[in-house]
């Protein structure tokens, strides 16, 4: 990123703008979607949804994920494998002990 | 001795030492909340008096959405101050961070009504496993609120003075501040909808 | 985080040996410190051995550390055994392999000025150092040090004596060293690698310390959550670890309950079965350089080994509930952690393998340091194997917490990882001081050392095998069923004292050979990478190199058809 010419800086306000609103309308959204009648998973399933792009937007435009360097992404993919790994194991072996 | 590649970019890696440094340190921090989330899951899993629904209802959702806001604003000035550094624009860096720094304070001020509310209704972290978390994860994400408005703190005041000795490595200090500041924000992206809403 | 010196200033004392940001005198001080540690803790375990082989005997001489009496009683004896394993892990054998080796030769192997991040690295020394004194005054509060185990499984630790808070804010504040330290070594290796030292010309050693620092990033974290959680529930009365209805002493607990205590083991040993690799990986790494210095031949496999660690280090991520099939975990769970772990088994074995195979046809020098790095591929191929049955469902239902596992473990440990750092030492000690240490010392502490080890942790396995549990204070008196074997704990306790007094060569090693040992020149072992071939002995203050050296070749090229000399270091264009 550092590279870039002023041109190219004043276009990414835009974008940051632009991200910005977004997340502002997202916000409200999943707000409003916890009023909807919804069943906990669907409800579940749509906050996390919602939190996921909004993270996405964060994650891809302010913190340059989209346009980031190879050895970074390469750790955070690591990283978001382990985080999956203690996120769903731990639930799983959760599930197969209620079952006995 | 000169540590090499510490303001300038390593050409087969494309990076400074600094961000790759805060990349790492970020990475460790998306497995300290997981491990948070994770208990939270496994409770929530476990949870069978209700504590856990009864216990989101009680939370204050416009307080919360209101601060949602806030916290996103202050990622937009934060990244505002870096854009204007970019740009020579040091009048109106000072005036973006300041503005972070100001929203950061905002949030901290609504959170702490936030939890004198939950207090004056006899509610403590021991009231039930839910508030236990809840006071967990948002007290941890409050310190990390706490520890980046210190920074934006000094790199504002007393360590703005690098920013004409050594331009270049002053921007790339305030990179790598936004880059904790926008994960911080990160995480609350997700603790609203998980801890207020379902 | 910044990181400029200028060398040509004289540094005070303070900011020269203590506060320095040096990596070679940090490294020292890691190095120091924990060894200070490693001797500290195995002196609590020396202790807990006395009551195992003469159950309530006064114990000679430091009895009065005791009571009046003198005799070890069972609460004292639990803060023993979880002080003395937290202590050798945490405080020990971890800082000693990453934090003294890796601080000190990562960057001389990779031909770096010092660490990325100096001050980082200070700042983790120091975290490791009061994280260190915490612990230690877990020993002076009400109710003594730690003693729900080094494991800490709650319920018992959520409502053990003030101990337990104390060794919680320790462990927070060594999580913290670790994290920065692996945030400095990754960023080091990655970013300040010499000209031309591309990854598959990096050596061994380095490749295990960057395995280790992703190992330490990454699984330290939900620690110091599960952490964080145990100390809600020990200082503000939280529930994460307290399920409903508990009892203690006859009452049901006063706390909101619905939480649940296998939460802690999941979170736990997500962190302490990484932690196991955290231990071996850098053993291997300097095993590897010792080996490969003193066979005078290129490792074999280089490549299968940097593959197999780094497959090794990834692997150790999903294996860790193999630590929990006895608490009522379901089938499926349960055989894919057993599968995990069978299939985590081969690239040990890879690796083991292959540095064996580099011994073949070898012309072996056998100096110290290579005796030690030789002791440590059988004593860690038995650690290992003697594993797999505690990793199969079935087995481990009659293997769990006996002594068999102790063994297991304190064979990849002591050992195995500990005679690794061994080698490290007499290998590496020419370098950091330009001293060498004498051979005929480090010969007999070699040999004494490996009787010793073995005489105290073989009988385990017996002792194991008959039933015996790991944590009884009175060494299984009460077990009818196991009164055959109880005759080996007087064989294993002698062997712990005598291993003590065969540590006393060693240490007067150091100190002899410090002051008055004979001089090294800059290559002492004829070696090939860059901290020997392009460094003085000690390599300069602050920047290490004369001229920071070029890289044209693989890290091990001894014996070299055609070359003029048996080694070709690094730099040789």
């Amino acid at each position: 990123m550092s590279k870039h010419s002023v041109e190219d800086i004043k276009k990414s306000v835009k974008v940051y703008i632009g991200v910005f609103a977004a997340l502002a309308v997202l916000t409200v959204v999943t707000v409003a979607a916890s009023y909807l009648d919804l069943s906990f998973g669907e409800s579940f399933f749509l906050a996390l949804t919602i939190a996921s792009i909004k993270g996405t937007l964060v994650a891809g435009y302010f913190m340059h994920l989209f346009t980031e360097r190879t050895a970074v992404l390469a750790v955070l993919g690591l990283t978001f494998f382990f985080l999956i790994t203690i996120m769903f194991l731990p639930f799983m072996a959760f599930t197969d002990q209620s079952a006995i | 001795m000169e540590i090499p590649y510490n303001v300038e970019e390593r050409q087969d890696t494309g990076m400074f030492n600094g961000k790759l440094g805060i990349w790492l340190f970020l990475a460790s921090e998306v497995m300290l909340f997981g491990g948070l989330f994770s208990a939270y899951v496994f409770l929530r899993m476990g949870d069978v008096t209700g504590a856990f629904n009864s216990g989101s209802s009680e939370l204050n959702v416009p307080l919360a959405t209101f601060n949602t806001l806030v916290l996103i604003s202050s990622s937009v000035t934060m990244i505002m101050s870096w854009v204007s550094l970019k740009l020579g624009e040091q009048k109106k860096f000072k005036q973006y961070l300041g503005a972070t720094l100001l929203l950061a304070a905002v949030f901290l001020v609504v959170k702490y009504f936030e939890y004198t509310a939950k207090f004056h209704h006899g509610i403590f972290p021991e009231t039930s496993t839910f508030f236990a978390i809840y006071f967990t994860l948002t007290g941890l994400h409050m310190i990390h609120i706490l520890g980046g408005m210190i920074v934006i703190f000094y790199f504002l005041v007393p360590g703005s003075k690098m920013m004409n000795i050594e331009p270049e490595r002053f921007t790339n200090r305030i990179e790598i501040v936004g880059l904790y500041w926008h994960f911080v924000d990160l995480v609350w992206i997700f603790l609203f909808p998980v801890l207020y809403l379902l | 985080m910044s990181g400029h010196t200028d060398s040509h200033q004289e540094e005070s004392f303070w900011r020269k040996y203590i506060f320095s940001i040096d990596h070679k005198i940090i490294g020292l001080q890691y190095g120091i410190t924990a060894l200070i540690f490693l001797f500290f803790g195995f002196c609590l375990m020396m202790m807990m051995r006395w009551q195992l082989a003469y159950p309530e005997e006064a114990m000679p001489w430091i009895g009065w550390l005791f009571g009046d009496d003198g005799i070890i009683l069972p609460e004292m004896y639990n803060s023993l055994g979880a002080m003395h394993g937290t202590i050798m892990i945490f405080l020990g054998v971890v800082p000693l392999a990453v934090g003294a080796f890796g601080n000190y030769f990562v960057p001389l192997q990779i031909g770096a000025p010092d660490m990325a991040f100096p001050k980082l690295n200070m700042a983790s020394y120091w975290c490791y150092f009061v994280g260190g004194v915490v612990m230690m005054i877990g020993f002076f509060v009400p109710g003594g040090a730690a003693n729900s185990g080094w494991t800490s499984y709650p319920p018992l630790a959520d409502i053990a004596t003030t101990g337990q808070t104390v060794w919680l804010f320790g462990m927070v504040l060594l999580i913290t060293s670790s994290l920065l330290g692996s945030v400095n070594t990754i960023t080091t290796i990655v970013q300040l690698r010499a000209k031309g030292l591309t990854w598959m010309r990096l050596p061994f050693f380095v490749w295990a310390q960057l395995v280790t620092g992703f190992l330490l990033l990454l699984a330290f974290p939900p620690l110091e959550a599960a952490g964080v959680l145990q100390l809600m529930d020990r200082l503000l009365d939280t529930s994460f670890f307290l399920p409903s209805g508990l009892v203690v002493s006859g009452e049901i607990l006063n706390v909101s309950g619905g939480g649940s205590p296998l939460l802690w083991q999941h979170m736990f040993w997500f962190l302490a079965h990484p932690e196991v690799y955290v231990l071996i990986l850098p053993a291997m790494g300097i095993v590897a350089e010792v080996i490969a210095n003193n066979t005078r031949k290129p490792l074999w496999g280089y490549k299968s080994i940097v593959y197999a660690s780094a497959f090794l280090g990834f692997m150790s991520f999903i294996v860790w509930a193999h630590h929990m099939f006895m608490t009522g975990m379901g089938a499926t769970i349960s055989a894919f952690f057993q599968t995990t772990t069978m299939i985590i088994s081969v690239p040990s074995v890879v690796i083991l393998t292959a540095m064996f195979i580099s011994l073949w046809g070898a012309s072996i020098r056998y100096n110290s340091a290579m005796l030690f790095a030789l002791g440590f591929l059988p004593m860690f191929g038995i650690g290992g194997l003697t594993g797999l049955p505690l990793g199969i469902a079935a087995s481990d239902i009659h293997l769990h917490d006996t002594y068999y596992v102790i063994g297991h473990f304190h064979y990849v440990v002591a050992p195995g990882t500990i005679f690794a750092l061994f080698a490290g030492v007499y290998y590496w000690f020419p370098k950091m001081t330009g001293k060498v240490l004498n051979e005929t010392l480090g010969k007999v502490h070699f040999w004494l050392s490996m009787l010793f080890m073995n005489g105290i942790f073989m009988p385990m396995f017996v002792q194991g095998l008959a039933g015996v549990s790991r944590r009884l204070w009175d060494g299984g008196a009460s077990y009818a069923h196991a009164t055959d074997t109880l005759w080996l704990n007087e064989v294993m306790s002698t062997s712990a004292w005598l291993l003590g007094l065969a540590q006393i060569p060693f240490i007067y090693n150091l100190i002899k050979s410090m002051k008055s040992g004979e001089k090294a020149e800059s290559n002492h072992w004829q070696a090939t990478t860059l901290e020997w071939t392009d460094a003085p002995s000690p390599p300069l203050p602050h920047r290490n190199f004369e001229v920071i050296p070029e890289v044209h070749r693989g890290p091990y090229e001894y014996s070299v058809p055609g070359a003029d000399k048996d080694f070709t270091p690094q730099s040789e264009a």
